[in-house]
């Protein structure tokens, strides 16, 4: 038990150090994954402790980007759980056509995956040229790869799979380049989404949207933060707007629930209400 | 530790790969319906059971209810919790559910050595893992972890598990106690009438 003491003290030092030097708060994070991320990046560091990660933090700023990349960013695929997106062609895209202008919100976007699958679903449904993607991250790191759009090659299978799953209607490989071990997704499907810097722990309300994406985010928050999203993101949708979440997430006991009504419970599609 | 019912508990976790449905259903049948602690269920795979979902499988062989464990829910005593396809499984400090889709450990998602690494931390001494049956390595680590806080590891006996890699992949690892799946099933009954 002294031994886990020692460790929750060295883990909270080491996010308040942090938070000091850099300005990243992940104090809010849910615990346990936290932990095992932080213990994962300490392996691959060498490090002999959780303190020495802060200690080497403090000597040396260019560390930051490797632990960014190791506590914030989980890993990702195109078009993932494919019934989503499927929903989202079938049932939300017919809707958000008839609003002149589409305004969307990928909030958390990470490295991107869910960005371009959602660019590739307006623009075979022939509404991408109205349509205006914000996709978020508080990960400086996290955004620079997202907005590059390149992946590794051995994902593009599963990738591909994937899309035709969710409707695709034709083949994932027209809207990437292959080249050596990366694809690259084209430079035309980046026309309509602005990459921006959002703190969900911090920030408020930008834009009025017709959908946000968030999924498999709030997993990772405590109970406050989760409630602070939820509540900026029922106020940054119009009156039924759409909020998607992962598959495993729900608005069920959260402070939020009757704002909203469900919209598709397997697809984890919620619209906003009149309350 | 204290469980929702105010009375000191442990929390059983029991993990299994190929071959598991079937051993765990006979794990789980010998568990009274008045069983006073949690029990969380993690099966690698268990998406690949369309059509029979698992928790009816389970459910009908057992006099405990099997739901999915969902996020943020705090583990309730008598309950067979189920890891979701797809996610990690894991236990914070005041005993409630959290997932991540972190990558995969030990190539599996979920991944026992995740579910029993968070049960260490979170219920010390208190915390029963279980391996049976499997063709991989996963949960080795994390059963040693629940050794290390003093928490109660049991491993089916190989030579008659299905698959007796995860087995004997967490015996090399671990010191726990090795018993057939009759027996695991008995000394998970017996366990929370035994002295402490």
């Amino acid at each position: 038990m002294a031994e886990g003491d020692a460790e929750e003290r060295e883990i909270l030092a080491f996010v308040q150090a942090l938070k000091r030097l850099h300005g990243y708060d992940f104090s809010q994070y849910a615990p346990a994954s936290f932990k095992r991320r932080l213990r994962a990046l300490r392996a691959r560091c060498g490090a002999d402790s959780i303190a020495g990660l802060g200690r080497r933090l403090e000597r040396e700023p260019a560390f930051l980007r490797q632990v960014l990349s190791g506590l914030s960013v989980p890993v990702s695929e195109m078009f993932r759980d494919p019934w989503v997106f499927q929903a989202l062609r079938r049932d939300v895209l017919p809707v958000l056509a008839s609003y002149p202008r589409i305004h969307i919100w990928q909030a958390g976007c990470a490295h991107g995956e869910e960005v371009y699958s959602l660019a590739i679903l307006l623009q075979e449904e022939g509404l991408y040229d109205k349509s205006q993607i914000f996709a978020t991250d508080f990960n400086d790191v996290a955004l620079e790869e997202a907005a590059e759009g390149i992946y590794p090659a051995a994902s593009a299978r599963t990738y591909a799979e994937n899309y035709l799953q969710a409707g695709g209607r034709g083949s994932l490989s027209q809207y990437f380049h292959a080249r050596y071990e990366r694809i690259k997704f084209e430079e035309s499907l980046k026309r309509n989404i602005t990459f921006a810097g959002h703190n969900l722990g911090t920030d408020g309300v930008f834009a009025e949207v017709q959908l946000i994406l968030c999924r498999n985010v709030l997993i990772y928050f405590n109970d406050t933060l989760q409630d602070r999203v939820l509540r900026l993101f029922r106020d940054s949708l119009v009156h039924k707007g759409f909020l998607c979440l992962g598959a495993k997430e729900t608005l069920a006991r959260t402070p939020v629930e009757r704002d909203f009504e469900c919209f598709d419970a397997q697809a984890r599609i919620y619209r906003r209400g009149s309350a | 530790m204290e469980l929702s019912s105010g009375s000191p508990g442990r929390v059983v976790a029991i993990a299994a790969s190929s071959g598991g449905v079937a051993a765990l259903g006979e794990v789980l049948r010998a568990l009274p319906a008045d069983y006073p602690w949690p029990v969380i269920v993690l099966l690698h795979n268990s998406d690949a059971y369309p059509g029979s979902r698992l928790d009816q499988l389970l459910g009908r062989a057992c006099a405990l209810p099997v739901r999915e464990a969902e996020a943020r829910l705090p583990l309730a005593a008598g309950i067979v919790y189920l890891a979701p396809a797809g996610y990690h499984l894991l236990v914070e400090q005041d005993l409630r559910f959290a997932l991540s889709v972190d990558q995969k450990v030990a190539y599996v998602r979920p991944s026992a050595d995740v579910l029993f690494d968070s049960l260490a931390d979170a219920c010390g001494a208190a915390a029963v893992g279980v391996i049976l049956t499997g063709s991989n390595e996963d949960g080795a680590a994390g059963l040693t972890a629940i050794r290390a806080r003093g928490g109660l590891a049991i491993v089916q006996d190989p030579s008659e598990a299905q698959a007796p890699q995860m087995p004997e992949a967490a015996l090399r690892l671990a010191s726990a106690e090795v018993l057939d799946l009759a027996g695991i099933g008995v000394r998970l009954a017996a366990l929370p009438g035994a002295p402490a």
